[in-house]
């Protein structure tokens, strides 16, 4: 099972880069939002697969699975959230200021920019 | 009251500086006797120092400026401290008289005497710093003042020229010495002169020896224009004489010695500083020399004769004996006098006569008669004439060769020859200076007819000349006690007994010396032969063009490569960092095998669940890339991708997460599809195959290392750290659901840094769509002309409102003990609440609706604060948390603990940026602007 998880992690990364790489906006944020999937799972998975319990305190409880990386995911994301929204924010900002939505705030002259 | 003086010494000529440039706005002259003030007063504050500082006392003085870097300002007088402050003083007092002449009527004083005292200021650091990294920052001061010096006629290319290459050159030894000191400091363990100056046996003993030397003596040989490094000094004779007179004879291109005077008892007594300082020192002295004779320019030539001078210093000091560094330190002095003086006349002669070719004047001696006897005096000390000041440590020098320890049998023939050979050239080029300046025939087309210039403005020259004069004559009752001063704080220690002495009999350096004089003569004789076969053998571009070349191909190469590195273009930014990461990271992982990327732990079964989870992720994320280009598609997918990712943290035992993942999924594919109407709905493929290629591979690589890295992570066994965590989650913060216990009151300040940074992406987003006008894509139905609102939806939604609120009250109450909290009820709040605006329109939801959402984060972000302020009333850190149990009627008994009010202020934040982003970008369809005409092609 951990193979599997990690391949399907790294094509979430990889996946999430390429998009990264699109001259256009919305490929952008596609890919920004892929990304922080495989990097919040990434994070998460310190935590390991055994257990089988949620992190909650209660007496007996056994095999509960890492709290702190669970904390450290939830509020990422939130801010990934507020991250999203702001981006979007400025690719239209963006595109009333230059009238398109290509990242580089231009239309290359040999589509290559 | 040593310290304080010391420190107004150094600070008299900076507080100055500014002071120039108010005092031009009176008289011209203003700003030269406001210099001559400053310089004058630092001599006068010196004075009562002098006769400590003769009696052999060092004088230092500290204040803490960065103490944990060793950085103080810690100044430091000693005799050879005392003998350069004089010079840099008192010669800057006689320069700044004789600039008021000097420079043109037209000229506004106050812009040169600002930078003049901008650089004593700077040389009187350099020989004043204790410490030795504040040495380096005034050396950076003098490469600075003096670049700004030598463009002061900044209007003529050539001043341009002369002054990027000086500070090219000097600034660049300038950074190896910094290096070199760095070195030093750690090696010497301290970057206080008294304790370097102690430890010379350690820093010589260490490896990092030879590197520290050579850093070292990188700076000196180029701020005292060794060879090779040279160049820069008769290039910078575009600057105004009293420039040069200043700079180039007594100071900035004294500092380099002065350094390796400074750490002779460091670095220097071993057979490498012997060879390269020797070297250098002995290879310049002939090389400049030589070439001061081929110079037509009255200033070239004597910039060849002072790198030729100090090329004889720097080999004074790399002989490595006692007397030899007595006779370096005398020469300097020396040096200093007669250069100075020389240099000053030329400007005078160059003033009257209006050129400065030696081709075009001759006979000037029968125009500026007391001028040119004063120019001929100082000539002979230059060429070592007898009873003048140079023949005194020319004649030390000479002895010094003779017999030298490190040389035996025919080699010890050698030095003594070379000596001679460099006091032969010495001797033709002043008789050349002499000779053709003033005596000969009139040329006709002289520029002007020359005469005596004003008494004041040869004042200068009356002085040193004297000096020269009394020098020579009464050697140990003018510089007897500096010398030793100076010696000894060279040597650092016993100072072998010197006397100086006019006449020393009839021996083998007097021999030497005439020699050297009657060679000189018969080659001055004979110059015509050189002159031809130098014309016809070394046909070369000057030096100045060659530094140009090299200069503009290093700038047209930062170019190419700023060029090839910067496309102006983000995905390439961002494809050179990925690689530039990708680049590092296999580096890192460099002779590894794949092998070697599982652990030790079991890779655990994968069940038919898990593995359909997986494929679906699968499927979501490919399809995401693959339809990229047609945005709807591509967000249902990756909504798909969302959706498994939320399940999987439910499979893996953190219901947490997978709440807040799911109702993040939700207002963020909404947020989306909001944006969409205002993007293009089909983007036109644009990237060529070879970039998709390059990114793919980049995309490759880089899950590759991610899925290694979480591989390696997954198999490989752990201790978690976050037992103390769980076993104080009920006790301390009185709440079973560690994650939520851990939000808001264990890591409790780091999540109001993570609300603050929510609060502001929404100000932000505001503040960006604020009244932004924008017309819809093509293809989308522009406002008005859309579908009615759904009416089963509306009717659904309305009464589901209340309903969806008490599941988040329920949510957010039970947060503290099972998965819930305010982030996720904040999130289902706003969920309800959008879908209000979903099935009834902006227009009906604002209406019913009344909150302001920025004062709502306000408020959120206020309540957060004021918990955590709370526990201050209770003489408690901030954010402290306490808890109880409340047992009110009807209810079951529940625990409420104080963090839920710092939950409260979570809650009212999350609702208020997501209902912001939402109703902003919602807004924006009331005032679109016109749609696009059809045809119109989409941005």
């Amino acid at each position: 099972m951990a193979l599997v998880i990690s391949m399907a992690v790294g094509l979430l990364a990889a996946c999430g880069i390429y998009l990264l790489l699109r001259p256009r906006i919305f490929s952008v944020i596609l890919g920004l939002t892929l990304l922080s999937y495989a990097v919040n799972a990434l994070i998460f998975l310190g935590g390991r697969l055994g257990a089988t319990a949620a992190p909650l305190a209660l007496p007996g409880a056994r095999g509960l699975s890492d709290p702190l990386p669970q904390a450290l995911v939830l509020t990422a994301i939130v801010i990934g959230f507020g991250m999203t929204a702001y981006l979007v924010a400025l690719a239209l900002r963006a595109r009333a200021e230059t009238g398109t939505d290509h990242v580089d705030g231009a239309d290359g002259p040999e589509g290559e920019r | 009251m040593t310290a304080s003086l010391l420190l107004i010494v150094l600070l008299a000529p900076f507080l100055g500086a500014p002071a120039m440039l108010l005092l031009q706005r009176g008289h011209r002259r203003w700003a030269a006797w406001g210099a001559a003030a400053v310089m004058a007063a630092a001599l006068g504050v010196l004075a009562p120092l002098v006769p400590r500082v003769l009696a052999g006392e060092v004088l230092v003085a500290r204040w803490a400026w960065l103490p944990e870097w060793g950085l103080d300002v810690a100044l430091r007088l000693d005799g050879l401290g005392l003998l350069f402050c004089g010079l840099i003083l008192g010669i800057g007092l006689l320069v700044v008289l004789y600039a008021a002449y000097y420079l043109p009527d037209e000229d506004r004083l106050g812009r040169f005497y600002a930078m003049l005292l901008a650089f004593a200021g700077g040389m009187l650091g350099v020989v004043l710093a204790e410490n030795l990294l504040l040495l380096v920052v005034f050396w950076e001061v003098t490469s600075l003042s003096s670049f700004l010096l030598i463009a002061y006629k900044y209007e003529a290319r050539e001043a341009r020229v002369a002054a990027r290459m000086a500070l090219a050159v000097t600034g660049g030894g300038g950074l190896a010495l910094l290096a070199g000191v760095l070195l030093l400091g750690q090696v010497a363990g301290s970057f206080e002169l008294s304790e370097v100056l102690a430890r010379g046996d350690v820093v010589r003993a260490d490896p990092l020896y030879p590197v520290i030397l050579g850093l070292v003596l990188l700076g000196a040989f180029t701020k005292s224009a060794q060879f090779p490094f040279h160049a820069w000094l008769p290039a910078a004779m575009a600057a105004p004489t009293p420039v040069s007179a200043y700079l180039h004879s007594a100071t900035m291109v004294k500092a380099g010695v002065f350094l390796l005077a400074r750490l002779y008892p460091v670095l220097a007594d071993t057979g490498l500083w012997m060879v390269v300082v020797g070297g250098v020192g002995a290879l310049t002295f002939v090389y400049g020399a030589y070439l001061a004779m081929l110079k037509d320019d009255l200033k070239g030539l004597l910039a060849y004769s002072t790198i030729s001078h100090l090329g004889l210093v720097t080999l004074l000091f790399g002989l490595g004996t006692k007397m030899a560094a007595v006779a370096a330190v005398f020469h300097i002095i020396n040096h200093a006098i007669f250069k100075a003086s020389l240099f000053i006349a030329a400007g005078i002669i160059d003033h009257e006569a209006g050129t400065r070719d030696m081709r075009r004047m001759g006979g000037l001696f029968r125009f500026m008669p007391w001028t040119g006897a004063l120019a001929m005096v100082a000539a002979g000390a230059m060429a070592g004439v007898p009873l003048l000041n140079g023949f005194l440590s020319k004649e030390m020098f000479f002895a010094e060769t003779i017999g030298h320890p490190a040389l035996g049998g025919a080699a010890s023939y050698l030095l003594p020859a070379f000596a001679v050979l460099g006091g032969v050239l010495s001797v033709a080029y002043s008789a050349r200076f002499v000779h053709e300046v003033f005596f000969g025939a009139v040329p006709r087309d002289m520029p002007r007819t020359p005469h005596e210039p004003p008494p004041w403005m040869r004042l200068p020259v009356d002085v040193l000349v004297a000096l020269v004069l009394l020098v020579g004559l009464l050697p140990q009752v003018m510089v007897g006690a500096i010398l030793g001063a100076a010696a000894a704080a060279v040597l650092h220690g016993a100072v072998p007994p010197f006397t100086l002495a006019m006449w020393h009999g009839f021996n083998l350096p007097l021999l030497m010396s005439a020699a050297a004089l009657a060679g000189g003569l018969l080659y001055y004789r004979w110059r015509h032969v050189l002159f031809a076969l130098h014309a016809c053998l070394l046909p070369r571009p000057g030096s100045t063009v060659a530094f140009e070349r090299v200069y503009r191909a290093a700038e047209l190469g930062a170019i190419r490569a700023m060029a090839w590195l910067d496309r102006r273009s983000l995905p390439a930014y961002l494809a050179l960092f990925l690689g530039f990461v990708l680049v590092l990271g296999l580096w890192a992982w460099r002779g590894g095998a794949p092998a070697a990327l599982a652990g030790p732990l079991g890779w655990g079964e994968l069940d038919l669940l898990t593995g359909f989870g997986l494929l679906v992720l699968v499927v979501g994320a490919g399809g995401t890339v693959l339809l990229h280009r047609r945005p709807l598609p591509a967000l249902m997918f990756l909504s798909l991708a969302g959706l498994m990712v939320s399940l999987g943290f439910l499979r893996f035992a953190a219901p947490d997460l997978a709440l807040t993942q799911l109702s993040v999924e939700v207002v963020s594919i909404v947020l989306l599809l909001l944006a969409l109407r205002y993007l293009p709905q089909l983007a036109a493929a644009e990237s060529g195959a070879a970039r998709r290629w390059r990114d793919a591979v980049l995309a490759g690589l880089g899950g590759l290392g991610v899925a290694g890295l979480t591989f390696a992570m997954l198999t490989r066994p752990f201790e978690t750290i976050s037992g103390w965590q769980i076993s104080h989650s009920v006790p301390g913060g009185g709440g079973t659901n560690v994650v939520n216990v851990i939000l808001v009151d264990i890591r409790g300040f780091d999540t109001m840094g993570e609300i603050a940074v929510l609060a502001m992406a929404a100000l932000g987003l505001h503040a960006l769509l604020q009244g932004l006008r924008l017309p819809p894509a093509a293809g989308v139905a522009s406002a008005g002309e859309g579908e009615p609102m759904p009416v089963m939806l509306a009717m659904l939604m309305r009464p589901l409102l209340p309903l969806a609120l008490v599941v988040s009250v329920y949510i957010f109450l039970r947060g503290h003990n099972l998965p819930g909290g305010g982030f996720i009820a904040g999130l289902v709040t706003a969920i309800a609440l959008m879908l209000q605006y979903v099935a009834g329109g902006i227009d009906f939801a604002r209406a019913r609706l009344r909150v302001n959402y920025v004062r709502m984060l306000g408020a959120g972000l206020g309540v957060a604060v004021a918990t955590g302020l709370g526990s201050w009333v209770f003489g408690r850190p901030f954010l402290t948390s306490t808890h109880g149990y409340v047992d009110p009627p009807l209810l079951e008994k529940f625990e409420l603990a104080s963090a839920m009010g710092f939950d409260l202020g979570v809650y009212l934040v999350v609702v208020g940026t997501v209902m912001l982003c939402l109703t902003e970008l919602g807004a924006m369809s009331q005032r679109e602007a016109a749609a696009p005409r059809p045809g119109q092609a989409e941005g």
